[in-house]
């Protein structure tokens, strides 16, 4: 059934979603980290994690960005084809996320130009993608993506029959060489398939998913424990100061892909992992 | 834990060991990526530069604007390594203290060792718990830079481990 819904909704959706994202950290991310400072015993690493938690407490109470990178906003919108938006949807989608910035007193972050490099002062444009799904409801993911851990990110184009221990491998390295500069313990998204862009897409929707759950394909959630089992050995620890959690969990999704290819995306995120959702 | 009175001295300098845990009292300078290399820029063709680095130590961050009433916005560290092309410089210049976060270049590391400089970090991502430790914040140069302008801090028992020295 064909359902009409005003863009003013849509833009009151995004500004909520974006002050939540940055203020108030994923349940799932705090219980992550509550747990690894459960099964920490060194002194320094204890006394890091707990001024982490006790980051998220204050921020949450204060209504305080949780880390004052509060990133380029990225949008995802799923838009049932039954849906009629009245008015400019991405005009709605970026006011959402001025509105959101300024009365969040969120900085911003965005330069007009990547090499001019003007700010825009009002944290716009966003990125914003879209899919067409069945129904007549519109579903919006928002990403506060900082850039200490978005500089980390990698991707390579491997050969077809290179086993899955060198993409292990890719992954593993990549994270070492990040070292502590995006913010340990991290949440790394991973994608592999489809093509460069899609890989690189999926890698940044893989850290949607809550902390804790595996992949439904049996190889893939393999792989996730495996990857998550050799960061952790790397011992980096939060900031860097050692310890048993480099990172909070590990996220793979996949893609079909070409008889010729298989391209491998990785997406680091930091402890401070903001995302938030809401259907509408 | 340690209180280490900013600005640092050369008698101060001698007591800091590697890896240790310090809480930082006193003035510090924010900067990051577009006044470092505004400041770079105007030291290298012998122009005057608007603020004084002899004793110095910057912050590496970029707040979060402030709600009324409050000192500061969030404002945890940003990432240092961007900052290394124009360390070695700065050093020179007299700048002797730094906070931020993640490794730095081999390059930095010997300037920090010729200088007898320091190389602090602190906590990634906790911007509002570092926020409750700022007890003054002022802009004092390239304002038009927005939260890339330098601002002068006054910290109080701000949490910093001693990475480089």
């Amino acid at each position: 059934m064909i359902r009409t819904i005003d863009s003013k909704l849509i833009r009151d959706t995004v500004k909520d979603l974006f002050i939540k994202a940055n203020t108030s950290l994923r349940p799932d991310i705090l219980f992550g980290l509550k747990l690894a400072r459960k099964n920490e015993t060194g002194a320094k690493t204890g006394y890091v994690l707990d001024i982490i938690i006790k980051n998220a407490a204050i921020a949450k109470k204060k209504m305080l960005p949780i880390c004052q990178d509060t990133g380029m906003a990225v949008v995802y919108l799923k838009i049932g084809q039954s849906l009629i938006v009245k008015g400019s949807l991405k005009k709605a989608v970026n006011e959402g996320v001025g509105l959101a910035y300024k009365k969040g007193y969120f900085r911003s972050s965005i330069v007009n130009d990547p090499l001019i490099r003007e700010n825009t002062n009002t944290n716009l444009p966003s990125i914003i993608y879209t899919d067409i799904v069945p129904g007549n409801k519109i579903n919006i993911k928002v990403c506060a993506k900082g850039f200490g851990c978005e500089n980390a990110s990698k991707t390579r184009m491997f050969r077809p029959t290179d086993p899955v221990s060198e993409i292990e491998r890719f992954i593993v390295d990549s994270v070492k060489e990040a070292g502590s500069r995006p913010c340990p313990p991290v949440y790394i998204g991973i994608g592999i398939g489809g093509t460069l862009d899609k890989a690189v897409a999926l890698s940044k929707e893989a850290i949607f998913r809550p902390l804790g759950k595996t992949s439904k394909d049996r190889h893939i959630a393999k792989l996730e424990k495996s990857v998550l089992k050799k960061v952790n050995n790397l011992r980096i620890g939060p900031i860097g100061v050692g310890g048993n959690v480099t990172a909070l969990g590990v996220s793979v999704l996949t893609y079909p892909t070409h008889i010729a290819g298989l391209p491998v995306a990785i997406n680091i995120s930091c402890h401070a992992t903001r995302t938030a959702e809401a259907t509408i | 834990m340690r209180k280490i009175f900013l600005p640092l001295t050369k008698e101060i300098m001698k007591t800091l060991k590697l890896g240790e845990q310090v809480l930082l009292n006193g003035p510090v300078l924010t900067g990051r990526d577009a006044a470092h290399k505004r400041l770079a820029d105007s030291l290298k063709s012998g122009r005057k530069i608007p603020i004084l680095l002899k004793g110095e130590t910057i912050y590496y961050t970029g707040p979060a604007p402030k709600r009324i009433g409050e000192v500061i916005g969030s404002c945890g560290p940003t990432t240092s390594s961007r900052m290394d092309p124009f360390t070695p410089l700065l050093l020179k210049h007299g700048l002797i203290g730094m906070i931020g976060k993640g490794e730095r270049s081999k390059e930095v590391i010997l300037a920090i060792k010729k200088y007898k400089a320091v190389y602090f970090i602190t906590i990634g991502g906790a911007g509002a718990y570092l926020s409750e430790k700022v007890k003054s914040a002022e802009v004092i140069a390239y304002k038009d830079l927005g939260p890339e302008a330098i601002y002068r801090l006054t910290v109080q028992d701000f949490p910093a481990i001693v990475e480089a020295l």
